[in-house]
């Protein structure tokens, strides 16, 4: 049927061919300081998808009904009242986990991927279309949150979820844990090295360069890209 | 006085907004192409955060914070769950207001930067600013010093990024790591030179 396969099609779009981190740029800020260890990446990500499918759900409930000239006040308060419930959620039942989590739980409310959604996709499209949509943009970030958040507490401590895969030097084994990665600058190389990879595979992805090189000929700038 | 110098210091340096906890990187990384955006971007920053991280601990600490209403006779009232909501709209209203004033009277200077303000009404570090204030439990001092401070540390570190990006324009890097690859890389070694401080700040 045409329209499952296109509901498939905006599910999987998201999340590797146009991931939201990756392609768009969006939704960084408040993505890597969770990535020390997976279980906090895993929790992050997890918050953010039930916060972007629910907003994009609520507002595309309403879109008939929201002024076009105060809607982003109004999607703003729908998001943030949302991400006060997760907070709260996880305050009550994960309180150890929402203190590593610190302030950036909050964050979400900041997040570009969730008001991008809601401003661009659900203002204009019914409920269930919408949450697909969302739902794809939450697990594409997700996954590239998850992917960094593992490589970092793998390399760093021989961990994955707390327990020890890569038996430690220390205690008898052959693995010596990377101080660097569990600092900031790991998570932009990873990251870097992610976008590097994945405009490698698609390269038209790739940005033009800012100031093309001096062409001497009109055969000479098709390769110049 | 000594600890609020201090204080000034490790919110610029070694708690770097974007280059230690990764606040507000989505601006970081996309105004950061020309030195003379980035200046401008960084001074509007300091001004929004210099004025929004003490007016949201006043009201915090006057309306929202847990026995905030003792002198009303409600000592278990506690809105701080609001703050969230609270922030964010003291933040895009600051922001609006700064606009306005602007325009109205540093025409010239709204001509250089007014541009940007807007963008900050949702910026992770700005709001990120209030909420470490309230986690941290600084006054109203310490919140002015901290708010200046990490605004100040995000101009520097904004800067920089645009000075080495400009220098880059004619580097002849992979297609794949082109624009937004590179940048990354290059915060990342940003940010190795900024633990350095954390060491120092350690000390």
């Amino acid at each position: 049927m045409a329209s499952s396969e296109s509901l498939w099609s905006t599910l999987s779009a998201p999340l590797i061919r146009q991931n939201p981190v990756t392609l768009q740029i969006l939704g960084i800020c408040s993505a890597l300081a969770v990535t020390t260890s997976l279980d906090t990446a895993l929790t992050m990500a997890a918050s953010l998808t039930v916060v972007v499918v629910v907003a994009a759900g609520v507002i595309s409930l309403i879109r008939r009904h929201i002024p076009s000239a105060i809607r982003l006040i109004i999607q703003i308060i729908i998001i943030a009242s949302i991400v006060i419930v997760i907070d709260q959620v996880l305050k009550a039942w994960f309180f150890e986990l929402s203190q590593r989590l610190s302030v950036f739980v909050s964050l979400i409310a900041t997040n570009c991927i969730v008001l991008g959604r809601t401003e661009s996709f659900a203002r204009s499209n019914p409920p269930l279309r919408s949450m697909v949509d969302a739902l794809g943009s939450g697990l594409g970030y997700g996954l590239v949150l998850v992917l960094v958040g593992a490589c970092r507490e793998l390399f760093g401590m021989g961990k994955l979820l707390g327990m020890q895969v890569l038996p430690l030097a220390e205690s008898g084994g052959w693995f010596t844990p990377l101080g660097l990665m569990l600092l900031a600058p790991s998570a932009f190389f990873l990251l870097g090295g992610l976008i590097w990879a994945l405009r490698s595979i698609w390269p038209e992805q790739a940005e033009a360069p800012e100031f093309p090189p001096y062409s001497r000929g009109p055969t000479d700038t098709g390769e110049a890209r | 006085m000594g600890d609020i110098g201090a204080l000034f210091l490790r919110a610029m340096f070694a708690e770097n907004m974007p280059l230690t906890y990764f606040l507000g990187l989505c601006t970081f990384l996309a105004l950061s192409r020309r030195t003379e955006t980035a200046l401008g971007l960084g001074i509007a920053i300091t001004v929004v955060m210099g004025v929004t991280v003490p007016l949201n601990q006043a009201i915090y600490n006057g309306v929202l914070a847990p026995g905030a209403w003792r002198w009303a006779g409600m000592p278990d009232v506690d809105l701080s769950y609001l703050s969230l909501l609270t922030f964010i709209g003291t933040v895009a209203a600051s922001v609006q207001l700064l606009e306005m004033v602007m325009e109205r009277f540093l025409p010239r200077l709204h001509a250089s930067f007014g541009a940007f303000l807007p963008l900050l009404a949702i910026q992770c570090a700005i709001l990120g600013g209030s909420l470490f204030m309230v986690e941290r439990r600084y006054d109203f001092v310490e919140a002015t010093v901290y708010g200046v401070g990490s605004g100040a540390g995000f101009a520097l570190a904004v800067v920089m990024l645009g000075a080495i990006r400009t220098r880059l324009a004619y580097a002849d890097l992979p297609s794949g790591l082109r624009g937004l690859g590179i940048s990354f890389v290059l915060a990342g070694m940003m940010s190795l030179g900024f633990s350095s401080f954390a060491q120092m700040a350690a000390q």
